[in-house]
């Protein structure tokens, strides 16, 4: 703990200097307990469960069995090796594809789309604010609700978009998005785009709001094209908002369970690790073998992040320069 | 004007109306439908034909859904009212005070918010267990607290670190102890970032589903998400889409007059964290 230099009594009295620091142990200790419990230590012991064979119904009568949930070789008696565990499991890296694919995607349409709402946010014309309030609505809406909102709209007999595409002459029958595993993933990807995108357009927007009018003012003076303004001036200016936009935004779509599990339940096209994982842990009675799985959900996190920070130069504390 | 600007112009306002259209449309939609009953559910309506609230007595006179309600908003202020109390001194000390290890500490505080819940589930739902509040409302509130309380925290101390220097210089001259300069100093001037961050807080933990699927059991006992996505009809086949609109704009009509009200404080609030630096 470094929270506070040990307090050494000098002459019966201690600096100010040491006396907020005093303070500052006392004011941290109850957050720092509250942590530990909610989420290090639940961690520690999903990490432990997942060397183990434990199960949901006897969560304490697990035995030690190593890595045998992630990878176990077997000698068969007659020469052949076989392999077992999730390391080798074709469900967990279709999902682990499923959640990279639908990650990717996502984020680079809602960073586009987004830069796209906030540019027009950031200029100035009537009824900006009604715009703004507009673009908020999707973002307050709760992900369940969203989820069913769009599963209504694309019902394969009475859903709401297959009757415009089939009047704009988009499509000559009817689509049963949600349930083809084909156009599954799509059917995702569409609603948690429609979803997010404002998140990003606000977080871009407040980028935006930081580059100084007059640079505008100056390139136009010198008549410089407005995109070869956006390419080397504003998105050059704007790029450490945009870097920590999508870190935020890339963890939430990979870790993504909620939107899936009620758009497109059982799908093998969409399931993503977390949804597998939870699958696993609850609902088949694999509570080791789930734990395996979301240790190397999180595992894939840690790793990503770090490269994201270290790669990008990220500077995600505020801190940097002060 | 010249028709290439006024070209430009009406190009722009397109956009902007597209963008409108795009963002309200689904919403709107759910509205029409809840407003539907008997065929004029089962054909594709633009427009409002009639005024039905068979729906919303439906889902309102049901025997569970307005419990749900209850639980939810149960759930969701004592979550965030238990995070703001310890996110408040938290971060004050994260903000004001110079100690080693401070900007670590940070990081640790922002990596936990970015957790994979799933990743905890199995442990919580072992110490959930343990402590014998499995289907109540307080394994919720425990397990909330590993997204509220880092996100309080984080924003919080961007707030108080644009405190000015002054007010806090006065205080100390005065003899004020740093509990008296976080209550009687701060605390006045933080009450807006207190809101934002609340309400911020107040929106996840409403919208929370998995922890909420995974601790609880009962029909009484669940939140709105839950009971939401479980809500099923008489048959597997038939999908009582009429009453699930219902919900769904019970829910989300006092999420968006909120959101709409304090939108400015909410946008500075989710800019707050690393944007701001």
């Amino acid at each position: 703990m470094t929270a506070s230099k040990p307090a050494i009594a000098r002459d019966g009295g201690l600096s100010l200097q040491q006396q907020r620091q005093k303070a500052a142990f006392w004011f941290l200790a109850p957050m720092l307990i509250a942590l530990f419990c909610v989420a290090a230590w639940p961690l520690l012991r999903t990490v432990w469960f997942s060397l183990t064979d434990t199960s949901l119904n006897n969560l304490y009568g697990g035995k030690w069995i190593g890595f045998d949930n992630y990878l176990r070789v077997q000698t068969l008696s007659n020469g052949t090796v076989r392999y077992k565990g999730t390391l080798v499991d074709p469900a967990w890296w279709n999902a682990v594809w499923n959640t990279l694919r639908f990650s990717v995607v996502s984020v680079v349409c809602e960073t586009v789309l987004g830069l796209i709402v906030a540019l027009v946010l950031n200029a100035e014309f009537k009824g900006r604010g009604l715009v703004r309030a507009a673009i908020l609505i999707p973002w307050a809406i709760p992900t369940i609700v969203s989820a069913k909102m769009w599963a209504w709209m694309l019902n394969d007999q009475y859903g709401i978009l297959n009757d415009m595409a089939l009047n704009l002459g988009l499509i000559s029958s009817k689509i049963a998005w949600t349930a083809t595993t084909d156009t599954a993933m799509y059917a995702v990807l569409m609603v948690d785009i429609w979803k997010t995108t404002p998140f990003m357009a606000l977080l871009c927007l407040a980028g935006l709001q930081m580059v100084p009018r007059d640079i505008y003012e100056a390139a136009k003076i010198d008549g410089i094209n407005p995109v070869k303004v956006f390419f080397k001036i504003t998105l050059p200016l704007i790029r450490p908002a945009l870097m920590v936009a999508v870190i935020f935004r890339m963890l939430d779509a990979l870790r993504i369970f909620d939107l899936i599990y009620v758009l497109t339940p059982n799908s093998a096209a969409t399931k993503t690790m977390s949804v597998i994982s939870r699958e696993n842990l609850i609902e088949f009675d694999k509570f080791a073998y789930g734990s395996a799985q979301s240790t190397l959900l999180f595992a894939i996190l840690a790793v990503f992040v770090s490269l994201y920070i270290w790669l990008g130069k990220v500077d995600l504390s505020g801190e940097g320069g002060k | 004007m010249t028709a290439n600007k006024m070209l430009k112009s009406i190009a722009f306002y397109a956009l902007v109306v597209v963008i409108v259209i795009f963002s309200i449309f689904p919403f709107y939609y759910a509205i029409v439908t809840s407003f539907a009953t008997g065929t004029a559910l089962f054909e594709a309506n633009y427009f409002p034909k009639a005024f039905d609230w068979a729906n919303y007595k439906a889902v309102l006179g049901g025997a569970t859904f307005p419990r749900n309600i209850l639980n939810s908003v149960f759930v969701a202020t004592t979550t965030v009212v238990f995070a703001l109390f310890l996110a408040v001194t938290a971060s004050y000390a994260l903000a004001r005070v110079r100690f080693r290890g401070r900007g670590l500490l940070l990081m640790t505080i922002l990596a936990v918010s970015m957790f994979p819940q799933i990743a905890v589930l199995a442990g919580l739902f072992e110490l959930i267990t343990y402590l014998g509040l499995f289907n109540s409302p307080f394994a919720l509130i425990l397990s909330y607290t590993i997204f509220t309380l880092p996100f309080t925290v984080w924003v919080l101390t961007t707030f108080m670190r644009d405190l000015p220097v002054e007010i806090e210089e006065a205080a100390i001259v005065d003899g004020a102890t740093p509990w008296i300069i976080i209550t009687k100093v701060f605390l006045p001037l933080l009450w807006p970032a207190l809101v934002t961050t609340g309400l911020l807080a107040f929106i996840g933990a409403w919208n929370e589903f998995l922890f909420a699927l995974t601790f609880t059991s009962s029909e009484s006992t669940r939140t709105v998400p839950v009971a939401i996505a479980l809500l099923s009809g008489a048959s597997q086949q038939e999908i009582p889409w009429g009453p699930i609109m219902a919900a769904s704009v019970i829910v989300t009509v006092p999420l968006i007059i909120l959101v709409l009200i304090f939108q400015r404080k909410i946008v500075a609030g989710l800019t707050a964290g690393g944007v701001k630096g």
